[in-house]
Formats: structure tokens, sequence, C-alpha cells
């Protein structure tokens, strides 16, 4: 199968002008301005290494009535489009963020499903609040075939991860996304400008308080998080290290016992079993500690980059104002 | 046929809505035509705002035409469970003309809805464009004879979103391109595009005001009036102050930055000591 190989299936990922728009005004109007979390359903192809988004529609939210039978929803949404010939087939799923924080379980888990059933699928991430500032943030994310395998095992222990040298780098890898648009649409994009002439957006702005105060919030409850995850860590190794002294020396004062025993002439007490004195203490999983770190090198990558683009945003000023001699 | 109760005054579409048509055209089976479809979105006392729409399967011959009502119906309902504020508002069709048929269809849903607007999105451009028209139907005639049905326009505008903007923009942008296609580009390469774009309005505005003061082109006073805004929106600040300012700003993010990378090195450090083997065991 190729996802043996360490070449994904996916190389690129092609989305139609019509996904993007669908995902922003589905976003839009469903998650109000990008405070809650939208959810969809991508259909497409996969041609060579390409895959190809071709037309999506959303979920809808989870807060409805219990009789609510999701399958059925997508069953029949899929056996009508393709009545008008759209392409059914599932390809993978979006998602909106808020401010890049999307590292969670529920996605893995969520991805973790769509590949395993369709190896081709991606997760598409939305970042509405990102876009309305100026520039599309759209990102295609896939689970490495080094996070699938750990996943299928259920395992994740320290050993477990250190044998598979899993680093938090590796567990999603992202796809670069190009967007494709056929003639008819350009012909009617060419309409739409002269209809409605794009005003020039507030991208050039420089107030950039707000967006670093935020970003750098998210980046410290992040932190935090990982912070108390690793106490746990070394809680446990704390707690491992006692219990084995213990052990070593309960072991001791039983050698002791039995050699004046059989000096003695007694018969030496039963080796007890010591699972039954010292119980064992489980092993934390580091999924979470894992998880938490690929959020936070994703913030500090944002953070980044967003401070390059302040950067460059001050030179300009800068040049527009005299120089003081 | 029921009477209209509020006329449309006008309609509003989102670019969704025109990309979703070109696309259900695109895919139309061999022998159709034109394509139709429901339009849904909100009709607040005439004004009509379309926000999303599908394509319904017809029929069309000479002499009769048929249309998947089960379908349309079927995919109403679905579309409602995501978005309840959406409604049926009209229809569309691909195509110029205003077919016999086309009466036929507004009839139908004239029943689901109150006074639909029929919108037509010409993807032959025939003019060497997309014409976007939208039409209410009247009846006229004289009461109590047979009445007819005509078409009236109805004026249309494209409204955005605020993300929707910026996302047409993006797309906009491959039109130019050979085989149309962008790449979604990081935030330092953006800031880079807008300044070029900026250079380009600045290079065009200094020719305009050459061509003025070497006398080809008269001046114009409302012109020269929205220069001296542009002006003076430069802010008028000491030097010194400016400098400040700036290097205020630079320091705070600067500093952020630091912190980010620190962050950054710190997870590392961590990854490498779990990796390490445990003694202890």
């Amino acid at each position: 199968m190729a996802a043996a190989s360490e070449v994904s299936p996916v190389a690129r990922v092609q989305i139609d002008g019509l996904v993007i728009l669908k995902i922003i005004k589905h976003c839009e109007e469903e998650g109000t301005g990008g405070t809650e979390l939208v959810q969809g359903v991508l259909l497409g192809l996969v041609v060579e290494n390409t895959l190809e988004i071709t037309n999506c529609f959303p979920f809808p939210r989870h807060t409805d009535d219990e009789d609510f039978d999701e399958v059925h929803y997508q069953m029949e949404m899929m056996r009508n489009l393709r009545h008008v010939n759209i392409d059914h087939l599932h390809v993978g799923w979006y998602q909106s963020t808020m401010h890049g924080s999307f590292l969670n379980k529920a996605l893995l888990d969520s991805q973790f499903n769509y590949q395993h059933s369709i190896e081709e699928s991606v997760v598409l991430i939305y970042d509405p609040i990102k876009t309305s500032r100026g520039t599309l943030c759209l990102r295609a994310y896939r689970l490495t075939p080094l996070m699938m395998q750990m996943y299928k095992d259920g395992d994740f222990t320290p050993d477990c991860i250190r044998k598979a040298n899993l680093s938090f780098q590796e567990m999603f890898e992202e796809i670069p996304i190009v967007v494709r648009n056929s003639h008819l649409i350009n012909a009617m994009l060419c309409e739409i400008e002269t209809k409605a002439p794009t005003q020039p957006s507030n991208f050039l702005s420089l107030a950039t308080g707000a967006v670093l105060e935020k970003q750098l919030r998210l980046l410290m409850e992040s932190v935090d998080e990982v912070n108390q995850d690793n106490n746990k860590y070394m809680n446990f190794m704390r707690n491992t290290i006692k219990q084995d002294m213990a052990k070593n020396q309960h072991k001791y004062k039983r050698q002791q016992e039995n050699t004046a025993r059989q000096s003695r002439g007694d018969p030496p007490l039963p080796e007890e079993d010591l699972t039954k004195i010292f119980k064992p203490i489980p092993t934390p999983t580091r999924l979470d500690g894992l998880l938490t770190s690929g959020q936070i090198k994703h913030h500090s990558n944002e953070v980044n980059q967003f401070a390059a683009q302040s950067f460059g945003k001050l030179f300009m000023a800068e040049a527009l104002q005299p120089k003081t001699e | 046929m029921a009477a209209s109760d509020v006329s449309l005054r006008e309609c509003h579409v989102h670019p969704v809505v025109l990309f979703s048509i070109c696309d259900s055209f695109e895919r139309r089976n061999e022998d159709a035509k034109r394509v139709i479809g429901t339009l849904l979105g909100t009709n607040v006392h005439g004004s009509v705002e379309v926000t999303n729409c599908f394509s319904v399967p017809h029929n069309e011959s000479e002499d009769e035409v048929a249309v998947d009502m089960e379908f349309a119906r079927n995919m109403y309902e679905l579309h409602r469970r995501v978005n309840p504020n959406e409604t049926i508002v009209g229809w569309y069709a691909t195509g110029i003309d205003i077919t016999e048929h086309s009466v036929l269809i507004h009839e139908y849903y004239n029943r689901e809805c109150n006074n639909p607007i029929h919108m037509t999105v010409d993807t032959s451009l025939r003019d060497g464009k997309a014409t976007i028209k939208g039409w209410q139907s009247q009846i006229m005639g004289v009461t109590s004879k047979t009445q007819g049905v005509l078409f009236t326009p109805v004026p249309v505008e494209i409204v955005f979103y605020e993300p929707e903007k910026v996302g047409v923009d993006m797309v906009v942008e491959g039109k130019s391109s050979g085989r149309r296609t962008i790449d979604v580009v990081n935030d330092l390469e953006n800031v880079g595009k807008s300044a070029a774009k900026l250079q380009e309005m600045l290079a065009i505005v200094i020719s305009y005001v050459d061509e003025v003061l070497a006398g080809k082109i008269p001046a114009d006073n409302t012109i020269g009036r929205y220069l001296l805004d542009l002006a003076s929106t430069v802010p008028q600040l000491e030097p010194r102050e400016f400098e400040e300012m700036l290097n205020n700003n630079m320091k705070d993010l600067l500093m952020v930055v630091y912190l980010s990378n620190l962050v950054g090195t710190q997870l590392q450090l961590n990854e490498k000591i779990n990796m390490l083997e445990l003694t202890i065991k």
C-alpha cells in the first residue's frame, strides 16, 4: 500500500474558487463571524498526486435536536448532488478555527477516522478572523504515516513514543494549496469586478496591538498546559523511582530475613508477589503533551509571520516621513 | 397565480451564488441547453438578498418541460437543516432568453414562495460578458379576459461579506495568470503585493498630475480636492516623535518574536529530554 512508503499519496491540494467561497460563507453565517466551530464535508477526486476539491457542503451544528441523523443527512446530500453531476466522492472535511488553536484531540480523532477509510483525505483549516484582516488563511493538513501507525496502536506511553521517535513536528504535515478556476468562472469574475470593484481593505493598517495580545495570551495558555503536563510526568517519574527504591528495600529485607532463617534452620519465607504490595503506577499518556507542543509551535510560527508582516508595514510608513537630520 | 404583495425593488446577490451557477452549468447533462435551480436567501419588504442556491435537474424539449420537484423539495429541506434562515426567494436559469417554459417554471415557484425573483445568468457570453439580470413577473392584460405575464427587470447588485471580499480578491488574481492557478501565499509576500499595488496607484495619480500641469488635461476641481485630502492624510509629526513611535513599535514586535522563538527552543529541548532513555527503570 502506498502509505507504507514515506511519500504521501497527496502532494498538492487543488481547490476550486467555489469551494473557498462556500466555506467562507458558511463560517460567516453559521459561526457568527468565527466564534463557533463550523464543519463541513469536502467532495472531489484524486488525480495522480493532486487532490482536487470541487465542491463542499456544510454540516449542521451538533446542538440541534437529538433525532437528527448525521449519516442520513450526508447520504441524502451526496445522492442529490450526484443527480446534478457534482463529484460525490468524499475526500475530506473542513473546519473553522479561532485564532489558530485547532490542534486538539477531536481533530486528531476525526482526521484519523477519515484517513483510515479514505486514504487521501485532508482537513482544511480556515481561520475567519485572520481572513477578515486582509489575507485568506486556509491550510490543508494530513496525519503523517508514522502518526497513523501510532494512533492505530493506541499506545502513547513514553516508551512507545521513544521507540518510534515521534516528535511533535511529525504529527501533521501541511500540504500546499493551489486555487483553480475554470474559464467560465473567469469570465464571471470580470463581470463581478466591473459591477462591484473591490475596495482596498484595511490590510495595511498599523494597529498590531490587539492581535499580538491575543496571540501571546494563547501562547501563554498553551505553555501553561505543557507545563502542567510535564509536571504530571515528572511526578510520575518521581513516584516510580520511589516505588522502585521501596521494592528494592523490601527485597533486601526479605533476603536478610531468609538468610537469618536459614542460619537458624527455619524454612525460608515464600517469595511474595511484589506487585500486590506495590501497586504499579499507570504510565501517563504523552499524547496531550505532543498536541499542545504542536499547537505552541503553530502559534509561534503565526506570531513570527505576523511580526514580519508588521515590520514590513512599519518600514513602509517610515518611508513616508521625513528623516531626522 | 397569486398577485404579489410587495413588488421587488432590488436584488442583492452574493458571489457564491454566481460561482455555483457557473459550476452547475459546466456540469450539465449532454443534451441540456440550460440549467435551472432554486435561489435561497431572504426577502425583506421587496429587497431580496440571495445567499445560496442549488441546481435542480430538469428536462426541456420543444413542447414540454419537466422539473424534478421532489428533488427540489428534498434539497431545500437539507439546506434548511444547516441554515434555517434561508428561504426560497426565486429561481435562476442560464442563458438570456425567457421562454414560455420559464413562465411555467415561474408559476411553480410562485407556489413555493411569495413573488419569486427570476435571475438569468448569461453563460454563453453573448455580449462578450456574463450578464446577470433579475426579473419579476407582473400580470398584464385586462381583468376578466385572459391575462398574460410580463417579466419586468429588477436591478441586481453584487454584495459581499467582509471575508468574502478577501476571498474574491484572492481568486480574482488568478484571472490573468495563464492556467488560472494561484498559490496561497504567506503574509510577508502579501505585504509586498499590497505595496506594489499602492505604488501602481500612486504612479497613476502622479502621471495625472503631471499631465494637468503640462496642460494636456483640463484640471478638475473635485479631483484636486481628493488629492488635497490624500496629501493631508499623511500625519504631520515631528520627525523625532515619529522615530520614537516607530522604535517603540519595533521593540514590541522584536520582544514578541524573541519570546516566541524562546518558547520554540524550549519545546525542542523538552522533546530531546523526552527521548532520553530512562536509566532508572
